[in-house]
């Protein structure tokens, strides 16, 4: 990052007023406020049901300051569109569109009106937040949920397929900026988001979201087990500016060093109770593969 | 001026002279030549819009509803698995008040796969809260889509432009195409009530309550069914509105004067047929070869279906002995949609006529003039039967 973000010069006015229906611990929480600060006040969101429906507030009272557009489950990327272009139609330039969903409403039932969108080259920033599975109706699985996790629908022996690579397909479209980022590392998000809304076209970012209730910690323990999913190595916070990618931020830090084993991060978390050891020993060398790959 | 085209030609000129700011569409047939018109008026630069090649229907609605609710005026169009792939964002646009303007070229819908015409596909949508009107000819199409735009915008209501694929889509007709300046001064340019605006936010169409509640004043919002009667009683309202807009449209363009039930011949008839869309034209040669018969036969060609014009349609239909409802569309397992409506409207008559029902023309099933007239003049001349169930014309199996 050219420029980075410390506590000390991240802008202090909020933009969520205090208090939230999120639970306790809830990783959206961190996401939510300061990707506002770095989206800024001159900014309209777009919002699929979600926990983030929830957390913004019930009729008639909303936890938001910034103008928000709630959209139907699939429509996120098209409703982004369709903002920006009555934005174009009535000459209102200099404002932010936000498209902001959970890990359903993007790798699931809103990756098409997503893909359009990326095709298209839409001008939004689209932010994924990933709890890694249906929080808002109580945890079922999702296509970003991990293999091995327990949820309500994979209730016995934890999911049996693959996460879904989300911000590898949405890179597939050749959009101008795709970063990863985690709840657990809130000023590294906020520089992504913030060069973000510097890049034209169409930008995705995909957070890591730790969700206490849905996997099983205690929710004091939210950015620990978000920094665990990075200090093994599990999830790599990189971003692609104009087709270069590169590892940022704390994963970068990790580069040609010893990874803690993706075992902590599983044994700190009851949705992985019914993992095997082989299947962790087949993540651990995915996971070796995948950084000795970064490393060369 | 002037023209002979399309029906869809019709469409897209309506919706250029309306100067919708946002256009977003997917192509289906038979509204296809309709999207393409429309790209091909923005690309030229003949209009000032935002064309949006939408990956799919769902979106074509997202966007206008995303459009309109950033306060542009927004437009798409569909036909049959189209709109029933969009019927999410259909309902969700009423609920949400916006006033976009789609047309439908009506088209059968699948399974079995068929391209053809009947009036299933928009008929589904009936309760879905659009204003839904229906075209007869080209002249109408082009008419009522740009008074649509004004009546969805004074009423907060989307509304559906229907027309009947391939008969009225891809045929040429003649129809004048209303003057530029003219259509400026009958309609304003859009301006919202409230639009998402980062100078004044608001969180729109967010999670609302069954009972009411009070906000940060302490004053009482509206709850889920506050909001849906105030839609229901805006659509009742939007009757008179539509009189009105006609009224106005009349004055300045010299065509109208009939907004809600187009009547053929039916001040003395003793037996009149309804229908929506362009049969009610093709049935103006069956009224008068029945009428060369001694059969005072009448037709009505009904031009807002929801709202239901309930009481203009009983001022025409009162006096009948006999009321003959053909549609191209089926409520399954009950009766004709229009046929339950017509008979609703017509129960609080005294001395009402009986009422028959005649399905015809799924799937673009040929729909022979001599069928009608003899399914027509059965319905007349075996008046007294009491027929409560549809019966088919042009089945062959």
């Amino acid at each position: 990052m050219s420029e980075k973000t410390s506590i000390l010069n991240l802008p202090e006015e909020e933009l969520v007023h205090s208090g939230s229906r999120a639970c306790s611990g809830c990783g959206l929480g961190i996401i939510y406020r300061i990707g506002l600060k770095a989206l800024g006040k001159n900014t309209i969101l777009v919002v699929p049901p979600s926990c983030l429906t929830v957390l913004q507030g019930l009729y008639p009272i909303a936890s938001t300051k910034l103008p928000c557009l709630n959209v139907t489950f699939a429509s996120t990327g098209a409703a982004a569109t369709g903002v920006k272009a009555a934005l174009n139609a009535l000459n209102k330039k200099g404002i932010t569109v936000a498209g902001w969903a959970g890990d359903g409403g993007t790798s699931d039932i809103g990756l098409q009106s997503l893909s359009g969108a990326c095709e298209r080259g839409e001008e939004f920033i689209y932010i994924c937040y990933d709890n890694e599975a249906y929080m808002n109706t109580g945890v079922q699985r999702s296509g970003t949920t991990p293999q091995g996790a327990v949820t309500t629908t994979t209730p016995i022996k934890g999911k049996l397929q693959q996460k879904k690579d989300v911000p590898a397909i949405i890179a597939g479209h050749g959009i101008n900026y795709v970063a990863t980022c985690s709840a657990a590392y809130p000023l590294d998000l906020y520089d992504k988001i913030k060069k973000a809304t510097t890049i034209p076209a169409t930008k995705y970012i995909h957070a890591h979201t730790p969700c206490p209730s849905g996997w099983g910690f205690d929710p004091k323990y939210t950015v620990k087990i978000g920094r665990l999913a990075i200090e093994t190595g599990l999830y790599v916070l990189y971003e692609i500016e104009y087709s270069k990618w590169r590892l940022t931020g704390p994963s970068e830090k990790l580069l040609n060093k010893k990874l803690r084993p993706v075992r902590d991060y599983f044994e700190a978390q009851t949705r992985f109770k019914s993992i095997t050891s082989s299947l962790i020993s087949q993540v651990q060398k995915q996971v070796d593969e995948k950084w000795a790959g970064f490393a060369s | 001026m002037h023209i002979i085209e399309t029906g869809n030609v019709a469409a897209a000129t309506g919706v250029k002279l309306a100067r919708a700011q946002v256009v977003a569409a997917y192509p289906i047939t038979p509204q296809t030549p309709l999207t393409e018109k429309l790209s091909e008026f923005v690309e030229s630069g003949k209009m000032e819009a935002q064309y949006i090649p939408v990956e799919s229907e769902h979106s074509a609605l997202s966007v206008c509803i995303a459009a309109a609710s950033t306060g542009a005026r927004a437009f798409t169009a569909t036909s049959s698995n189209g709109l029933l792939y969009m019927s999410e964002q259909v309902h969700w646009a009423a609920g949400a008040r916006l006033p976009i303007v789609m047309c439908v070229a009506n088209r059968a819908v699948g399974a079995p796969w068929n391209i053809w015409n009947d009036q299933q596909d928009s008929i589904s949508q009936r309760d879905a809260g659009w204003i839904q009107m229906y075209a007869s000819d080209h002249q109408h199409i082009i008419d009522k889509v740009i008074q649509a735009f004004y009546l969805a915008e004074k009423m907060k209501i989307p509304v559906m432009v229907c027309y009947d694929g391939y008969l009225l889509s891809h045929t040429y007709m003649p129809f004048e195409i209303p003057d530029e300046a003219m259509v400026d001064s009958f309609l304003p340019p859009f301006s919202p009530d409230y639009a998402l605006d980062p100078g004044d936010p608001q969180n729109l169409n967010t999670v609302t309550l069954p009972d009411v509640r009070e906000n940060i004043h302490g004053d009482l919002a509206p709850g889920y069914m506050e909001i849906r009667r105030s839609l229901h009683e805006d659509m009742r309202c939007a009757i008179v509105e539509l009189g009105e807009i006609d009224k106005k449209y009349y004055e300045i363009f010299g065509r109208g004067g009939s907004p809600y039930v187009e009547a053929y011949k039916c001040d003395d008839a003793s037996f009149i047929a309804v229908c929506l869309g362009s049969l009610s034209y093709h049935l103006r040669d069956v009224v008068d070869a029945l009428r060369v018969e001694g059969i005072k036969m009448g037709v009505s060609g009904i031009q807002i279906y929801r709202p239901f014009p309930d009481q203009a349609l009983v001022d025409v239909l009162k006096s009948a002995k006999g009321v003959i409802v053909l549609e191209k569309a089926i409520s399954y397992g009950n009766q004709g949609a229009l046929f339950a409506d017509v008979k609703a409207a017509l129960y609080p008559v005294k001395e009402r006529p009986f009422v028959h029902n005649y399905i015809l023309g799924l799937g673009g099933r040929e729909i022979k003039t001599i069928d009608l007239y003899n399914a027509l003049k059965d319905s007349c001349t075996a008046s007294e039967a009491k027929v409560d169930t549809p019966r088919w014309i042009g089945l062959k199996l």
